[in-house]
């Protein structure tokens, strides 16, 4: 992508600030769609319909939302911290846009190609968790304060199953570029990392238990670290209003609802990325090529979107006590089972 | 040309910039007019009692230690796990012992509860109700009446 735009526009900057500036061509438009799905899905799962008035079904309610946020007045309390309060927006959404430099989203197009990674990734995205803590002490409102805090702990707890799961995929790969994981895994959906990846058969069938395990708990530990339901203590609407960002209006509010879908879609390409192919075609080399592949990463990105919008419909919120008991007692211990597992598989 | 973390630095600024539009292009738009309620913290309609900048639960603490000896653990294997394959059953064996050392910490932490969010309390037994002097007089006194 880079050197078609070098062909284009000669060796400039502009080249490479286009090139950082595509991952939000496509966030933005996702965002609304799924702004949009979100509601349709809910309704539709409880017997109701969802908007109908604005568009055709309500297809356009997304973006009357866009307008009444940007005409609403931006309050800052009065006691709060102003600096903070006004930094927060900005951590929060940089950490998650960032995160997109190193997604591959099609063979031709990669933000970042740094060798870190997705080491990289799980690093940058950690800049959302200050940017939280600084927006919900900032605030001061007790609301968003206590969600702040449960929301720090909450992401931290939750860093060590992913890394974890990160981990068992890496000793398959062997890469933490997931350009070169998404190549390792290419010719049909076989030899993708959740089956055991393109290895003689016996490793693969010994593999698989240990694979599918970590696929699921870095699917659930993403779940935790977007703070969605089942996981989403800290904006519990019912005991803290609407957590951290109780006090924002407008503008703000917006940056951080996108930022929360930037992340959504993040995870689910993290978990595409790894476990299930990234950009490579399920049918070898049939429907191929950089624009298919394109497709492909969007359709498998979306379906863990659209699967993270059911379990939220469907599964009630832990208690705090259940969440700590989850990260740390279930699913680290479930890991290093599999780390061992997987270890001994590779060299024996 | 560009370095591969040059890149990284762009999309930083790519995503501040773009935070910079939204609120300049909210910023033309929206009206301002502040008045005393309206600026005060959200307590769902009661007036704000006292200060928000509180002392929060000890937990918090616990919970940021054990990640970061955790986190520090991971950042090991990392380098670890990327040259895995080439160097084989040494690599195993090493990280073997790596990881028994630390899941005898992950253990150690659990069997002394501090993985539960309510840490178990000490068991203190309990004072047999006629011995106390207090009680006796107030049940007497009962009785009297």
């Amino acid at each position: 992508m880079y050197e078609l735009l070098q062909q284009l526009l000669g060796d400039s900057i502009l080249v490479y600030v286009i090139g950082a500036a595509l991952p939000l061509l496509f966030i933005l438009p996702y965002a609304l769609v799924t702004v949009l799905l979100e509601m349709k899905v809910s309704a539709h799962m409880q017997d109701r319909v969802a908007y109908m008035y604005t568009g055709w079904h309500g297809v356009l309610q997304p973006v009357a939302d866009i307008v009444k946020l940007l005409q609403k007045e931006d309050t800052i309390p009065g006691v709060a911290d102003k600096t903070l309060f006004r930094l927060a927006p900005y951590l929060v959404f940089m950490g998650s846009y960032a995160g997109f430099a190193a997604i591959p989203f099609s063979s031709a197009y990669i933000g970042s190609d740094i060798d870190l990674g997705v080491f990289y990734i799980v690093a940058i995205t950690s800049l959302a968790v200050i940017g939280i803590l600084m927006a919900g002490w900032a605030s001061n409102n007790k609301w968003s304060l206590f969600g702040a805090m449960r929301s720090a702990a909450q992401i931290v707890s939750y860093e060590i199953p992913t890394a974890l799961s990160i981990l068992v995929a890496v000793m398959i790969t062997g890469s933490l570029n997931l350009q070169d994981v998404t190549h390792f895994q290419d010719g049909g959906f076989w030899n993708w990392v959740v089956f055991g990846g393109p290895l003689p058969l016996t490793q693969k069938l010994l593999l698989l238990p240990f694979t599918l395990v970590s696929f699921f708990i870095l699917f659930i530990a993403g779940i935790a670290e977007v703070n969605r339901t089942p996981f989403d203590l800290p904006e519990a609407e019912s005991e803290l209003v609407q957590g951290y960002n109780t006090e924002y209006s407008g503008m703000k509010f917006a940056i951080f609802y996108l930022a929360e879908y930037a992340n959504v879609f993040l995870v689910s390409a993290i978990v595409v990325s790894l476990y299930l192919g990234g950009w490579t075609s399920p049918f070898g080399e049939f429907m191929s090529g950089p624009i298919w592949g394109f497709f492909w990463f969007v359709a498998k990105g979306m379906f863990f979107v659209f699967m993270q919008i059911w379990i939220r419909w469907t599964l009630p919120r832990l208690r705090v006590d259940q969440l700590m008991y989850t990260s740390w007692k279930v699913l680290t211990p479930f890991l290093f089972v599999c780390i061992f597992a997987v270890g001994f598989i590779l060299v024996v | 040309m560009l370095t591969e973390f040059g890149k990284v630095l762009l999309f930083l600024i790519v995503g501040a910039m773009f935070v910079v539009g939204g609120l300049v292009a909210s910023w033309l738009l929206r009206p301002h007019r502040p008045y005393p309620g309206k600026l005060s913290p959200y307590e769902c309609g009661e007036e704000p009692v006292g200060e928000a900048w509180i002392r929060f639960n000890v937990r918090f603490y616990v919970i940021a230690l054990i990640f970061l000896i955790f986190e520090v653990e991971v950042v090991f294997l990392f380098p670890w796990a990327l040259v895995y394959r080439e160097l084989g059953m040494f690599a195993f064996i090493e990280m073997a012992i790596f990881l028994a050392i630390l899941l005898v910490g992950l253990a150690y932490v659990w069997v002394k509860g501090d993985l539960d969010w309510d840490k178990p309390k000490p068991h203190i037994p309990k004072i047999e109700r006629s011995h106390s002097p207090l009680r006796a007089s107030a049940s007497a006194e009962r009785v009297t009446a």
